[in-house]
């Protein structure tokens, strides 16, 4: 099968595939849950977005109870294998020669719990996962023959599973674990040895498999076959010994393989990135975005003090669905890099935030109306650009950011490699060509009429603007890690990555998002919209807001695109808004 | 006391008879499926019945159940075939015979091969089918070779391919080989095999092969026999067929007799009207068990169904001369073989193959045999029956080797009852039920031998090896 894409340009409009508009329907079915009467809508979005009539379930969900469950995904195709989500229900009986069905005394239909047809004292379990409902069916999520069936799935898992769980990176994150603790038995009445399976198997470069943990849910080869469209995985051996694989000799090695440690309900497929790095009771869980590239994935940052040990996606179905690709997800270590620019430096050396700060605004206040050009990176965040660009307009400056181009892939990656180029262009730092205003400030500064430079977050010696030119002029840098560009700064102010500091970006469909701050700067390092904001204020009298949230208010009233969405903080939530680019 | 009703392998053991179309056609063949081509659509008061739909009442008149195992009316099952969907319809015919004890499909296929094609053509053409499939054991290669040559021969009389006997019908038959495992018996399991893939069956609902079958078209999976019987049906006509065997269990099986009896092998009965005494004790079948032994069990329909112990007696529900429900005693080997009265008395007739056990077995080591069986043969998809299937086997070969236990009757029970009604197909029932049945029977042999056992260890311990 063609992998799904989670976004598809029809007409020129980018529509979120991942959660397609049902016409309102208005159809609903009632069904009775654990004895409470609900309504349900009769269709309801499948894994690929199709309305396909409503599970048992999708039923329980709404009514606010979970069926444990491995197996089933609501983004992946429903193969019920894993037996966990067996529900006892009771259906209205057939109807008789006069078309209606059997009814009780008061007139309601008798429903009849179903049994095994060869042992009719016996209940009979359905999987809720792909059981349809039908109207008046009585769904006994939590009867003790319901509990029954769920003990003997769990009893059936753990006789082979290898009792690991203090090596284990799963626990404390393991459905195995969790549903042993509500569902399981105390004591094993297992008296047999256990299948032996290969415990540390190099599945690829990021995936460590350990097939003795493994339930067999399959998650990862439909996820891996049909949502990335990579037919790598699949199981070998027979029955009991059943085995998840590559093809021998072949490397499990495509852009997502780090989703299936995600979606891997036990700790079979671990990642080799993260395996004994953390226990993830420690970690402390940050709402964040991954910068990788202009899609804005919605990712969730687990660190401890101070330190980031992974990133995993955060589920946004109007932008990444449940995934991220593996180049983002381990694009983290630069945050940690022992050579993060943590000392606020002047041309004689170190100095203090209050003094570079007085000089700098001392500088720019003399500077001539038309000297000063700014090259502000398109990886900082919407307020931080936003500043800048009202900056510039006060001082007549040039402004551009550089542009950044990677290879795409069929999925989530894009070309556009850089965080927010969208971002810069609505607050007006940079156009729909991005980078083609720096040969402009190239001969700026080569004539003398740019004077002043100020430099956000990028080596501008790699984009034709040599360390000769800048000599020439004074030098304002703020980055994070040194470069050519830091060396020569005649002001280094050190910046903050984004795990550091609060604010938003957006994406290049225009998704306006927001992330939240994870970690302490090093050093003196500060976040840039603090000093901008009393840069801005010391040289152009801009202010009006106190925190984050009230610069993303005041910029929101500013921006066309976001005055006309009507943005707020508060409204950008956790998943974020859509603007008109 | 009953003899062979030979319909189906009326010719097949004759002297000079061979698998060759030649000898077939000298025989009668191919007359049925010529009559059949020529049958007029029929105008009645409800409107116009098409010669599909004349064939298929037909079937669906004389009774036909599936010989396969599941015993599932063959009318029935064309009936829900999704006719609507603008989808190609296949037809698998399932050669897959594994059920342990069960060898009647290979006597048609190595011995009459065209009796087969000509079922098919019929089966076919009743339901506009234009391209079916045998699925074949891999462990029948001389029978992929015989029917392939078969098929040619077939073709070279113009009885396969375009425009068969100057009708608009085309068909085409294509053999596959399977490669060795029970699971493709099952109906899904096979069309996933035939579609290139591991053979896991598929969810039910929503994948019925009636309505989403190889690949994902409406597919109907007929066993063997059955198809053979199709041609008999439209010979002799839905209600002559129906007239043979007993009610609601209609026709001829062909039954495999096997296990300690003087006179194994595979005799065609009419259904219902031999006993379990007959075909075992019968001059023309069984004739009883070797000198010397007695009758211990009979597994009866393979060995998934339920066994019995020699000496039950049942009591089950049935209506008498004028209709009325009555409750009668039947004792074991009174037991007339048929779908019904065995699923009454606790087990199933299954693929009609009959195990006969005498004295000289251990019940527990044949259990366990069988229990080897199962958890070689478990696909591995769902949880249950992968887990307990090998369970059960791992047990009980810890029990034969010495090392049973007094609680392992529960056990074993306590696992096979984990597996059943809880699995994606009816593996399930067929792993679990033997266990079942056979702790259930035969309680006192498992617990005199875990008594032994632990008899044994315990004494052992008491004699206390200091080292």
């Amino acid at each position: 099968m063609k992998p799904v894409p989670l976004n598809r340009k029809i007409r020129g409009k980018w529509i979120n595939m991942a959660a397609k508009d049902i016409s309102p329907s208005v159809e609903t079915v009632t069904v009775k849950v654990d004895g409470r009467s609900v309504e349900v809508p009769r269709m309801m979005p499948n894994w690929e977005g199709t309305p396909e009539p409503t599970t048992v379930l999708q039923a329980c969900k709404l009514a606010g109870i979970e069926i444990p469950h491995y197996c089933y995904h609501p983004k992946l195709p429903v193969v019920g294998n894993c037996r966990m989500c067996l529900v006892h229900v009771g259906m209205p009986g057939r109807p008789g020669p006069d078309g209606k069905s059997p009814e009780n005394e008061d007139g309601t239909p008798k429903i009849f719990p179903m049994q095994l047809p060869y042992e009719p004292q016996t209940p009979r379990g359905v999987i809720g996962c792909a059981t349809t409902i039908v109207p008046g069916m009585e769904i006994y999520a939590s009867s003790p023959e319901t509990k029954e069936m769920r003990e003997s799935v769990l009893e059936s898992l753990l006789i082979n599973h290898p009792l690991d769980c203090s090596i284990c990176d799963q626990a404390g994150e393991c459905k195995l674990q969790e549903y042993s603790y509500d569902h399981g038995q105390a004591e094993s009445e297992f008296e047999e040895f256990k299948v032996h399976k290969p415990k540390a198997v190099d599945l690829g470069p990021r995936i460590t498999l350990d097939a003795e943990r493994c339930i067999l849910c399959t998650r990862c080869i439909r996820f891996t076959k049909d949502i990335v469209g990579d037919d790598s995985l699949g199981i070998v051996n027979r029955g009991g010994y059943n085995t998840i694989s590559t093809f021998p000799g072949e490397s499990f090695n495509n852009n997502y393989t780090l989703n299936t440690v995600d979606i891997c309900p036990v700790g079979a497929l671990t990642s080799d990135d993260f395996r004994f790095q953390m226990r993830v009771w420690f970690l402390k869980e940050t709402k964040s975005i991954c910068t990788d590239c202009g899609s804005g994935c919605n990712v969730m940052i687990g660190s401890r003090e101070n330190k980031m040990y992974r990133y995993e996606p955060r589920q946004n179905d109007a932008v990444n669905g449940h995934w991220m690709c593996d180049s983002g997800r381990l694009n983290y270590k630069w945050i940690g890099r022992e050579d993060r620019l943590s000392i606020i430096k002047d041309a004689k050396g170190k100095t203090s935030w209050p003094i570079a700060l007085k000089d700098i605004s001392d500088h720019l206040v003399n500077a001539d109306k038309g000297s000063v050009a700014i090259v502000a990176s398109a990886r900082q965040t919407n307020e931080e650009l936003h500043i800048l660009s009202k900056l510039a307009k006060y001082l007549n400056a040039i402004t551009d950011s550089i542009p950044r181009k990677g290879k795409a892939d069929h999925l989530m990656m894009i070309e556009d490699r850089n965080t927010n180029t969208a971002g810069a262009q609505l607050v007006g730092i940079t156009s729909k060509r991005v980078g083609s205003k720096l040969s402009i400030i190239k001969n700026g500064i080569e004539s003398g009429k740019v004077k002043t430079l100020i430099v956000f977050g990028e080596d501008v010696t790699k984009h034709g603007i040599d360390t000769k030119l800048l000599k020439k002029v004074t030098l304002i840098v703020s980055d994070i890690l040194p470069n050519e560009t830091t060396k020569v700064a005649d002001f280094l102010l050190p910046g903050c990555a984004h795990a550091e500091k609060r604010g938003t970006f957006t994406n290049v469909k225009g998704r306006v998002q927001k992330f939240m701050k994870a970690l302490e700067p090093p050093g003196d390092a500060l976040s840039e919209w603090e000093f901008l904001h009393e840069l801005a204020y010391n040289v152009a009298g801009l202010g009006g807001f106190k925190t984050i949230e009230g610069l993303f208010n005041q910029m929101a009233g500013e921006v066309k695109a976001f005055k006309d969405a009507e943005l707020t903080w508060a409204k950008l939530g956790d998943h974020g808004l859509d603007v008109e680019l | 006391m009953p003899s062979e009703y030979k319909l189906v392998l009326k010719h097949v053991d004759k002297t000079g008879y061979t698998n060759s179309i030649s000898c077939y056609q000298k025989h009668g063949g191919y007359k049925t499926m010529k009559k059949v081509f020529k049958i007029k659509a029929k105008k009645t008061q409800e409107g116009i019945n098409t010669p599909q739909e004349i064939i298929r009442k037909e079937v669906l008149v004389s009774g036909l159940r599936g010989r396969g195992g599941a015993g599932f009316s063959a009318g029935m099952k064309w009936s829900f075939v999704n006719r609507k969907s603008g989808k190609p319809i296949y037809l698998i015919c399932n050669a897959d015979e594994s059920e342990p004890g069960t060898f009647k499909d290979r006597q048609i296929i190595y011995k009459d091969p065209h009796q087969l094609i000509e079922g098919m053509v019929i089966s076919c053409y009743a339901n506009d089918v234009n391209l079916a499939y045998i699925y074949i054991r891999g462990e029948f290669p001389e029978g992929a070779k015989i029917l392939n040559k078969a098929i040619a021969e077939a073709r070279k009389a113009g009885y396969l391919g375009k425009g068969i006997c100057g009708t608009k019908f085309n068909l085409d038959i294509y053999v596959h080989r399977g490669a060795g495992a029970y699971i493709c018996g099952e109906e899904t399991g096979l069309i996933e095999s035939l579609e290139g893939k591991r053979p896991y069956p598929r969810i039910k609902p929503p994948y019925f092969p009636a309505v989403l079958g190889l690949y994902m078209c409406p597919t109907i999976v007929n066993n063997v026999e059955t198809l053979c019987n199709v041609r008999h049906v439209m010979e002799m006509g839905g209600e002559a067929y129906a007239a043979l065997g007993t009610p609601g269990n209609t026709g001829t099986r062909i039954v495999s007799l096997s296990g300690q009896v003087k006179r194994p092998g595979y005799y065609e009965v009419e259904v219902g009207k031999a006993t379990l005494g007959d075909l075992i004790f019968g001059k023309d079948f069984g004739q009883g068990l070797i000198e010397g032994r007695k009758l211990q069990a009979i597994i009866p329909g393979g060995s998934s169904s339920k066994v019995f112990r020699e000496g039950e007696s049942f009591k089950i529900k049935t209506k008498d001369k004028a209709g009325k429900d009555v409750e009668k005693k039947i004792d074991l080997l009174d037991i007339p073989y048929d779908f019904d009265t065995l699923m009454k008395c606790g087990s199933m007739s299954g693929s009609s193959a009959i195990i006969v056990i005498d004295d000289s077995v251990d019940i527990v080591e044949a259990l366990g045999n069988l229990s080897d069986f199962y958890a070689h043969e478990s696909c591995g998809q769902c949880t249950p029956c992968r887990e307990g299937s090998l369970w059960m086997a791992k047990a009980l070969k810890r029990m034969r080797s010495g090392q049973a236990r007094k609680a392992d009757a529960d056990y074993l029970k306590h696992i096979a009852h984990n597996i059943q009604g809880r699995t994606i197909c009816a593996f399930g029932e067929a792993c679990a039920w033997p266990v079942l049945s056979f702790v259930d029977k035969f309680r006192d042999k498992f617990e005199e031998r875990g008594a032994a056992d632990e008899a044994r260890s315990a004494k052992q311990e008491n004699k206390g090896e200091v080292d």
